[in-house]
């Protein structure tokens, strides 16, 4: 009764008996035949010496006959494309079928028999099923042209499939509509800029509309599609989000999945104080939490995807720590990633409980789950101050046990526990050298060596522990050796007196037995550092070291923000960008969170090129190379080429770190060397740059154009100074205003790291113009993760004078709880143009005459489409004045004069073409100082 | 999408593979073979493993792998869900799923896995669509198709498919009409030594059977549905009228199927039906050590407490153990160091007792941890969330084919 007698042999041979069944007349003889021949494929059998007489049994009435006939052809037409072409008749002849059943079955098999002569045939029916009347064909026929895509990318194109397929979208039917989305996001894999799936309101709605009716699998395909949709505004986005979040309680997980990556991406555009922003967080908790209790396949997939949940939005789980306890019959890769999480989610509040957790998985018989949980205790001490004592005291007790791999784990971590905690745990040190001999892992032994060299003063015969290690060298990893080799320098500049043996051992050890160049070169340093100068020597090696940060693993914020968008895929569980893995990455898409509306918190990622509807005007940043160039030009050569202007912005330190090297390598000019008060004198390099910057300020004028400006001060939007990820959390972005005589920093603090910050305060490094804080730092409450705070900080303009390159730059301090964060940006000048700016008449003009020639620079403003009563009226709300204005020619010229705070004067001359919009400015005095003059008027005329 | 199946048993052979694109050579599988034999354990494979070209993405049913292969960005949950349901699939036609009656039903599996996929896209997994389409093979069925001549495939496009209620076939009819509804809750809880409960959880779901002819339109209402912190629906309850009136409204699909799972995550809600009273100690000298479990019955509310099996995982130096049961069996396992202790019905006049001497190492130090120990158990008609029993009621909204005979409600509970 059972298939197994399929697989029964005869001495005859197989293929030959099933060859003459094949050909009996009996129908029932001949399906028993097919069988057998499918049971042979099914384990691997080749069986297709038996094509054409498989084939010949196509022509049947017999639903059950034709489709096993159809399975062998699928299997083995491509190795028999001749003979399959026999196939091709019944197939168009079933596509006419009056059943809708068959006219699909045909179609669809048609579709996987892979070989280029029968792709030819298809064309026609597959054009006709996509129209046909029942939706049961069409949505057949939708996965038809991602098959037919798969094989002829070409052929699809040319016939015109994938409009067709785009109007399924519309169709009636939901199965059909989400089978078009799946077809169709197949495709736009391969074709990446194709813009297939060309998302609007409308079909957006058409979507949410199928997503409620159609299958679970539909419903995956069509979340996924959603994801990818940009909304409009916030009302939009959460619109979508209202009509998504049932989906959260369906059965399926990965429907669950995907409806939560459409909500994670789509909430990034919320207001963050609307309270449908609150309800939407609870309503995703719950979720989560109950994929953790699905098969152990889907825990760990949802686990990785809650681990960057947790990095993104830690408040949606804060209070769920239980879930994340291990059970004792978790597959391992489980456990592993709930202890991860666990070391996120662990705060002052619960860690208590986690600790007694960890410790009883420290007693646990898997190596490697043990291993993590003595790891993560340490991290527990690290991130959660309060707890470090307890930490501690629980990794001693764990040493106790002596169990070797847990001691080595336990003194790896204790070492980061005395770097966050410098002079408080140090008493364990004695403990930790009894273990000294069980080490066996190069990681262990570094660490261990490491806390024997950083406390030498400490322990009585540090030298006799390290000369231990140092009798097998040669056998020791790299990372050993490096580390003792530190280790024995560090020890000598404490103990100098007994232990010159020691470092000369250990010195010609490294630079002459070794042949490893890293080990080498760092035992030539400290020779050549002892011999010279041991007193720098002691500075260099034993130089306080920064304080590590809370967590050493978290994602780099864009990588987590791309990965949020792909939640629910490959690369969630990877934790890479999907171009780092997918085959032909060429088709990956970089994704992006859309930016935030309403709020002034600006996007981390500097390219987010996407219009949302912020309001700031998006940035230039120019590409690395444009940028090069532009420093170039800056410095070097007059180009005659517009070149990209460089908003003071984000890639601020490149440009200090590039323009400063690139002044001192290439630039001798003195114009750049000159001091603030030194004579004007060779104007080449200055001169040259005024053209550059003025054809970048074309650029400037085209972004400033289009947005409203307020009348009086210009302000520019807020740019960002510091990133988060390179000061451990914090995010400041910033701008300067002139507001009623006064200058003042407007600063804007996010807190993106998962403490708290509080203890604020900030210091400006010595510039051009004295710029100072005329008050304190006014953070008064604590910036809670993912909060922003506003700031203005009113300065002065009498601190320490140092000129500064360029000049308007300023080097800033920030200091918090966590450390001190140093970044420069550059104020415009206009902040230092003062009120009483009008110069007399007469003034102006014998002034105007004794401008030496070679102090003039011009350089031109273009398509600003102002009259000059306009712009001289705009230009005295910055408070640069019109002295005169005289008609020549057809052109209005304008003269100008401007005060800066430190008492000099600028004059200028402004000519303006009416009809022709292009402004020219004439420039003297003070030619370093016109330059950014000019570069920082321009937003303020448009 | 799917591209392709492999089905490999504990031993690691391949007895079946499938394709729905281009051919996948099985030699793909020996880097599954080498995970495999890394886990140790078939539990510890990892689901998803890459490949240079390729992605593994498996899961492990009833001393089954089953291994899909997939080739671009493809959800990985998806692809799991999908993998069960291939497993559910089979349970639900062959009575079981394993490696010989899959083997012993190798067609219809392979039709089964065309239907359920196209070109990698999942096309009818619901049983209702699945059995019209290809019949499930019953021993009187193969008698008359082979007197008959006809076959065990559909000759009609399944009814359906293409109604906005999928999962529920057209023209049921019974003679009777009946509907059973069983709840079924499990508690996970963690203890601590003194008894104290650490973390426990509420899982619930409710099994239908429903038998009833025509388009039956069912709804179910509790009495305190804000109890229920998270619920997932079968695809067949409106849940917008779930979230304005917390009741669940639904056209059943025909037969066996989950209505709905919860999960209830407050703690003091959930009151542990037993305690045990347990003394397991080691001595300083000589290698032995003595156990004492007693298990009683608290807050069982009348109910008998039945299938108590504890489970003790014992240190590593624990050798063997010589103990005396009062009720029940007991086995020691000295590989993998636990003890089970089968006790059956708890009968709360004579306290179940295991007692008696452990032998360790002789020589190792004495264990720094104290065994943990498990105990599972099943009460039947107990809602330990409190919550149902006469608190659900069932309504037929409508009903062409007459009243509903029995609407019964069937308890099976913990």
């Amino acid at each position: 009764m059972t298939d197994s007698k399929y697989f029964t042999t005869t001495k005859k041979g197989e293929i030959f008996e099933l060859k003459a069944e094949l050909n009996s007349d009996k129908k029932e003889k001949k399906k028993e035949a097919v069988k057998k021949v499918i049971a042979s494929m099914t384990v691997g059998k080749d069986v297709s010496a038996l094509f054409p007489d498989v084939v010949n049994c196509m022509q049947t009435d017999n639903l059950e006959l034709k489709k096993l006939v159809y399975l062998y052809l699928m299997n083995y037409a491509k190795s028999q494309p001749d003979m399959a072409i026999m196939a091709v008749n019944t197939f168009v002849k079933d596509c006419e079928d009056l059943n809708p059943l068959i006219r699909a079955l045909a179609v669809r098999t048609m579709g996987c028999i892979r070989v280029d002569k029968i792709t030819e045939y298809l064309c026609e029916p597959l054009r006709k099923c996509l129209k046909d009347e029942d939706p049961y064909v069409r949505k057949t026929a939708a996965v038809c042209v991602a098959k037919l895509h798969d094989i002829n990318a070409q052929l699809v194109e040319d016939q015109g499939f994938l409009d067709t397929l785009k109007d399924l979208i519309s169709d009636s039917n939901p199965m059909v509509v989400a089978n078009a989305v799946a077809a169709l996001s197949e495709i736009a894999e391969s074709h990446p800029n194709s813009n297939l799936l060309d998302l609007n309101p409308q079909t957006i709605n058409k979507l949410l509309t199928a997503l409620n009716e159609c299958t679970e699998w539909g419903q995956i395909f069509i979340l996924d599609c959603l994801a990818s949709y940009l909304p409009r505004d916030d009302r939009e986005s959460q619109s979508i989000c209202e009509r998504v979040t049932p989906r959260l309680s369906h059965a399926n997980s990965a429907v669950v999945l995907s409806a939560v990556k459409v909500l994670m991406k789509f909430m990034e555009m919320l207001p963050k104080d609307l309270d449908y922003y609150g309800t939407l967080l609870k309503k995703l908790a719950p979720p989560l939490v109950t994929l953790l209790s699905a098969e152990p396949e889907l825990q760990y997939v949802a686990l990785r995807n809650i681990n960057l949940i947790v990095q993104k939005r830690p408040e949606i789980l804060k209070h769920e720590m239980k879930v994340f306890f291990v059970k004792y019959n978790d597959p391992i890769y489980v456990k592993l990633e709930k202890l991860d999480i666990m070391i996120r989610l662990a705060s002052q509040a619960n860690i208590a409980q986690v600790l007694a957790e960890l410790k009883e998985y420290a007693t646990e018989v898997d190596v490697d789950f043990v291993r993590k949980a003595v790891r993560a205790i340490g991290r527990c001490a690290i991130k959660v101050e309060q707890s470090a004592e307890r930490c501690v005291s629980t990794l001693l007790d764990l040493i106790q046990t002596k169990v070797n791999y847990v001691v080595q784990e336990a003194i790896v971590v204790i070492k980061d526990i005395f770097r966050k905690y410098p002079n408080k745990y140090e008493s364990v040190i004695a403990t930790l050298c009894e273990n000294l001999d069980s080490l066996d892992e190069p990681e262990a032994r570094a660490a261990m060596i490491w806390i024997v060299g950083e406390y030498a003063e400490r322990i009585d015969n540090a030298d006799e522990l390290l000369e231990s290690f140092l009798e097998g060298f040669h056998d020791e990893s790299t990372q050993v050796q490096l580390q003792l080799l530190t280790a024995i320098v560090k020890l000598f500049l404490k103990k100098p007196t007994e232990t010159q043996e020691l470092v000369q051992q250990v010195l010609s050890l490294a630079t002459q037995d070794s042949d490893n160049p890293d080990l080498r070169d760092r035992g030539y340093i400290y020779w050549r550092l002892l011999s010279t100068d041991p007193v720098a020597a002691k500075e260099v090696v034993l130089a306080e070291k920064p304080l590590i940060s809370e967590e050493t693993d978290l994602i780099e914020p864009t990588l987590l923000e791309e990965l949020i968008c792909h939640i629910g895929t490959l690369a969630s569980v990877y934790h890479k960008p999907p171009s780092a893995f997918v085959e032909g990455s060429r088709g990956v898409q970089h994704k992006r969170l859309p930016p935030r509306a309403g709020s002034g918190e600006s996007t981390e990622s500097p390219d987010v090129g996407q219009s949302g509807p912020s309001e700031a005007p998006p940035a230039v940043i120019p590409s690395q190379g444009d940028l090069l160039g532009d420093l170039l030009n800056l410095d070097l050569a007059p180009p005659t080429a517009t070149v990209p202007s460089v908003q003071p912005s984000m890639q601020m330190g490149a440009m200090d770190l590039l323009g400063g090297g690139l002044d001192s390598l290439v630039c001798s000019s003195p114009a750049m060397g000159a001091g603030l008060g030194a004579a004007p004198a060779a104007m080449p390099a200055s001169l040259g740059s005024a053209p550059a910057v003025g054809g970048g300020l074309g650029d400037l004028f085209d972004l400033g154009g289009g947005v409203g400006m307020p009348t009086g001060s210009y302000v520019a939007p807020k740019t960002v100074w510091l990133l988060a990820m390179k000061a451990k959390g914090l995010e400041i972005s910033g701008t300067f205003a002139r507001r009623g005589g006064i200058i003042q920093m407007d600063l804007s603090l996010t807190n993106k790291a998962m403490s708290v910050m509080t203890d604020f305060a900030i210091q400006f490094n010595r510039n051009s113009f004295g710029l100072a804080p005329a008050g304190p730092l006014q953070v008064l409450t604590p910036l809670s993760p993912n909060q922003t705070i506003d700031v203005s900080l009113p300065l002065s303009t009498s601190g320490p004078v140092m000129k500064m390159e360029p000049l308007n730059n300023l080097q800033v301090a920030v200091k918090n709880n966590i450390d001190v964060f140093y970044f420069s940006c550059q104020y415009p000048l206009s902040l230092l143009f003062v009120e009483d700016g009008k110069m007399d008449r007469q003034v102006f003009l014998a002034t105007w005459k004794d401008i030496p020639n070679d102090n003039e620079a011009q350089f031109q403003i273009k398509d600003i489409h102002l009259n000059s009563d306009v712009a001289s009226n705009k230009l005295q709300g910055s408070n640069i004045f019109t002295i005169a204005k005289r008609t020549v020619e057809g052109q209005d010229m304008l003269y100008q004069s401007v005060k800066l705070t430190n008492g000099i004067w600028v004059l200028a001359e402004m000519r303006i073409q009416t009809g022709n919009p292009n402004y020219t400015w004439m420039c003297w005095r003070r030619p370093h100082v016109r330059e950014c003059v000019s570069q920082n008027d321009s937003p303020v005329i448009s | 999408m799917i591209h392709s199946l492999f089905l490999i048993n504990n031993a690691g052979d391949l007895f079946l593979e499938k394709h729905w694109k281009s051919v996948i050579s099985r030699s793909v599988c020996d880097y599954f073979f080498e995970a495999r034999e890394k886990a140790v354990e078939p539990d510890n494979v990892p689901p998803v493993i890459r490949t240079p070209h390729h992605y593994l993405i498996n899961i492990y049913r009833e001393k089954i792998f089953f291994v899909s292969v997939i080739q671009t960005e493809v959800p990985p949950l998806f692809v799991i869900e999908f993998l069960h349901r291939v497993a559910e699939t089979f349970q639900d036609y062959f009575g079981e799923c394993s490696e010989s009656t899959i083997k012993d039903n190798v067609v219809i599996v392979y039709e089964l896995l065309e239907e359920m996929l196209d070109n990698g896209f999942p096309l009818a997994t619901e049983s209702n669509i699945l059995k019209e389409l290809i019949r499930p093979p019953t021993i009187l069925r193969s008698m008359v198709n082979t007197i008959t001549g006809s076959s065990n495939v559909g000759e009609t496009l399944p009814t359906g498919q293409l109604s906005t209620i999928p999962w529920r076939r057209a023209g049921v009819k019974y003679t009777n009409n009946e509907a059973y509804f069983d709840v079924v809750e499990e508690i996970d809880a963690i203890l601590d030594k003194s008894g104290t409960t650490v973390f426990a959880e509420i899982q619930g779901v409710i099994d239908a059977c429903v038998k009833l002819s025509g388009m039956p339109d069912l709804t179910l209402s509790f009495m305190n549905p804000r109890l229920l912190d998270d619920v997932s629906f079968h695809p067949c309850v409106r849940y917008k009228r779930w979230e304005s009136e917390r009741v669940i409204s639904f056209v059943p699909p025909d037969g066996n199927f989950q209505l709905m799972s919860y999960h209830i995550s407050a703690q003091n809600l959930v009151a542990i039906p037993v305690y045990v009273k347990q003394n397991i100690s080691f001595f300083e000298t000589g290698s032995s050590g003595r156990l004492d479990i007693t298990v009683g019955p608290k807050q069982t509310m009348g109910k008998t407490v039945e299938g108590l099996v504890v489970t003790v995982h014992m240190p590593k130096v624990v050798l063997s153990a010589n103990l005396n049961a009062t009720q029940g069996t007991y086995n020691y396992d000295p590989v993998t160091k636990i003890l089970v202790w089968d006790i059956g019905k708890l009968n709360p006049q004579k306290l179940p007792n295991l007692k008696g001497s452990l032998s360790l190492q002789s020589g190792a130090p004495k264990p720094e941890e104290n065994p943990s120990l498990n105990i599972d158990l099943k009460i039947q008609q107990l809602a330990i969330s409190g919550r149902l029993g006469s608190f659900i009621s069932v309504g037929c909204d409508s009903l062409p084919a007459g009243p509903c005979d029995k609407a019964l409600l069937l308890l099976t509970l913990f």
